[in-house]
């Protein structure tokens, strides 16, 4: 399956992080399961999954908050599984910010240089960088009550960071933010770990979020990781039914390899009522059950037939979501089956479909994934 | 009809108000009273501050208000102490077994008839009197502790199990060692209730007589004790006048300690509306 991306260790370098057949039990419920990972110096990687998946479990080992129940943990080659949070090299962020609330703004901030014995002179200076960079000067005598949510969120980000940790871990760090705030602060993220060059891991359950920041993406279900890849690899070519349909929309559709050669696959499916060609091989044994993925805006609309007979079929609009950057269709096939198609709104007297029109729907033969499991 | 209720709430508020505070407003008009029998009021010679000069010429109960005033401050400060301890143990460390017997065993002194508690205690305190020396100021401060404890505990358990366990974990994550985490970040987040505990701590060994006249020896009075004694011969004018005195410095601890609060809470607000206000 080209979709697991090759790990750091192919690229140069040992990996930075490295997780061995990782476990947490809590009595007899499994919230982490198995999971080996490997994550490389000044990477992105992101941590998807959907509420209770044990994301936040498996960032609470990295950070050294719950002893694994089998595996263990590499950082930079040295075995911490059993160090203590107070030793790891390993800063992290709170879902919660968990900002000290009897203490000033700089006095947080202050207060993981502190512990390390950092001479008085020394740490008010790295205080004020810090809250330069997250554009909090002024703001040092606050306490955290007298803060706005986007505030609290900076203060948080300038208190992990300001021990330079080479590992940085972040759960759901934007949770909290608006959508505008929220973009914005995706861009200062990555921007700034570009410079400071810091490891991030990065746990999320919005797949947009983790599109935008990740270098790479670990998708986790019920305390699995199901795939690792970039961005595009995850979305373009997801290895199961899960990952396909969990990032993103697609149209998801059951059905029967009948033709099987290197180059080219055809798939009998009885939802849409026609072949599915698809132009690349299948890894599966002939006449197996199959799913086929295919995404919403990689399926054309015409009011004309157009040529060819693969991949084609004629259904009825539904319904119509008008969304500004893109139309979102409705289309229903004669056997009753519904696709969603996204048309991109390049121009602003395009074509558009309405209600009941009777529309033709095509796609490339590249397009369709075909996932076996 | 809204106007008849009205009254009745009224009249009902008024009647639960004079329940409470007639004895008490009674007792502190009395205290003013120049006669030597309580129940008589000598208009010639009154108001008269004379008990409370002889009060502080009386030098037993100037001792035995002492003498009540060390055995609970020693009190309060160790049953906080161990409060806390247990108290944390009790709600910080991952359950074991036999935690819920442990919380129930903590807080049962508080339900546990006082006669009980003080029988056993005296039994106790003969047993070991080779080891503590005779019953007295040392074994009475024993004997509180482990009554005022119970009620430490299930003050600043409730307040420790509100204290956000991430904070504790943020700090532990930057580098400070879990005694560190506890002294500057869990101790003063905890800090109210641990004043609450102190005082409530001290104002129950202050009051107590039962399980005092246990195992209480013959050369320690405490103040309940003096005045219970005292009232056995006959209800004596300079205790009105002592008991003014307490019934002042409750009060004026309530007022401060309220203003305080108030004060506390709405700057709270107003901080947080200017946070608001800011913005992002
Ligand atoms: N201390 C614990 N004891 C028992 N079960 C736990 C404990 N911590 C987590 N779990 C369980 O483990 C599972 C994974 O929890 P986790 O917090 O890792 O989820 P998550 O992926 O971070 O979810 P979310 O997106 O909602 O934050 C959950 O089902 C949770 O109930
Ligand atoms: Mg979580």
């Amino acid at each position: 399956m080209n979709a697991v991306q090759t790990p750091a260790a192919a690229r140069g370098g040992a990996p930075y992080v490295r997780l061995e057949g990782l476990t947490k039990r809590f009595g007899d419920f499994v919230a982490v399961r198995q999971v080996s990972l490997d994550i490389a110096r000044g990477e992105i990687f992101c941590l998807l999954g959907a509420s209770g998946c044990g994301k936040t479990t498996l960032l609470r080992m990295l950070a050294g908050f719950e002893t694994p129940t089998e595996g263990s943990i590499w950082i930079d080659g040295v075995d911490v599984t059993h160090v203590p949070p107070y030793e790891r090299p390993v800063n992290m962020m709170f879902q919660s910010y968990a900002l000290f609330p009897h203490m000033t703004v700089a006095q947080n901030v202050a207060f993981g240089l502190r512990q390390d014995g950092t001479a008085k002179s020394e740490i008010d200076g790295r205080v004020h960088e810090m809250l330069a960079m997250v554009q909090l000067d002024g703001y040092d005598k606050r306490k955290p009550h007298q803060l706005s949510g986007g505030q609290r969120q900076r203060v948080a980000l300038a208190r992990a960071l300001v021990k330079r940790p080479k590992l940085l871990l972040l759960d759901e760090p934007l949770g909290a933010l608006d959508k505008k705030l929220r973009e914005r602060t995706q861009f200062e993220l990555v921007s700034l770990q570009e410079r400071l060059g810091v490891t991030f891991v990065i746990v999320t359950h919005d797949q947009e979020e983790a599109m935008t920041l990740a270098s790479r993406i670990g998708v986790m279900r019920a305390g699995e990781i199901l795939q690792v890849g970039t961005p595009t690899d995850i979305y373009e070519f997801p290895g199961s039914r899960f990952v396909a349909d969990f990032i993103g929309s697609v149209n998801m559709v059951e059905g029967r390899l009948v033709e099987d050669e290197p180059d080219h696959v055809r798939i009998q499916c009885e939802q849409l009522g026609c072949m599915v060609y698809v132009d690349h091989g299948v890894s599966a044994p002939p006449d197996a059950p199959v799913a086929v993925a295919i995404r919403p805006e990689k399926i054309q609309l015409s009011r004309e037939q157009p040529p060819g007979t693969d991949n084609l079929l004629a259904g009825r609009v539904t319904g119509v979501a008008y969304l500004g950057d893109a139309t979102r269709y409705l289309v229903q096939l004669p056997n009753g089956f519904q696709l969603r198609v996204t048309a991109p709104n390049v121009s602003r007297r395009e074509e558009r479909f309405e209600q009941d029109d009777a529309v033709w729907l095509s796609w490339h033969p590249s397009s369709p994934v075909v996932v076996t499991r | 009809m809204h106007d008849r209720r009205s009254w009745f709430v009224l009249s009902m508020l008024c009647f639960g108000f004079a329940f409470l505070y007639v004895p008490i407003l009674s007792m502190v008009v009395y205290s003013f009273n120049a006669s030597r029998l309580v129940t008589v009021w000598d208009s010639a010679h009154s108001p008269t501050l004379a008990w409370y000069v002889e009060l502080f010429h009386n030098s037993e109960i100037m001792e035995a208000a002492r003498l009540s005033f060390r055995i609970a401050s020693v009190n309060a400060t160790g049953a906080v102490i161990l409060g806390t301890l247990a108290a944390f143990a009790l709600e910080r460390y991952r359950r074991f077994r036999g935690r819920g017997l442990f919380s129930l065993l903590t807080t049962a002194p508080m339900v546990l008839p006082e006669v009980i508690t003080g029988l056993s205690l005296l039994l106790l305190f003969v047993v070991l009197e080779p080891l503590i020396g005779a019953r007295g100021a040392t074994t009475i401060t024993i004997a509180h502790m482990t009554f005022s404890m119970a009620y430490a505990i299930v003050v600043i358990q409730a307040r420790l199990a509100t204290v956000d366990r991430s904070l504790e974990e943020a700090a532990m994550d930057l580098g400070a060692r879990p005694w560190k985490v506890f002294a500057v970040i869990t101790l003063p987040l905890i800090a109210p209730a641990i004043a609450s505990a102190w005082v409530l701590s001290f104002i129950l060994s202050w009051d107590d007589i039962v399980i005092t006249s246990f195992v209480s020896g013959p050369g320690s009075t405490t103040l309940p004790q003096y005045v219970f004694s005292k009232v056995r011969l006959g209800v004596s004018p300079d205790i009105n006048a002592l008991a003014t005195i307490l019934v002042l410095i409750v009060s004026v601890a309530v007022i401060v300690a309220g203003t305080y609060m108030m004060r506390r809470d709405q700057r709270r607000i107003r901080d947080a509306q200017v946070a608001l206000g800011a913005g992002g």
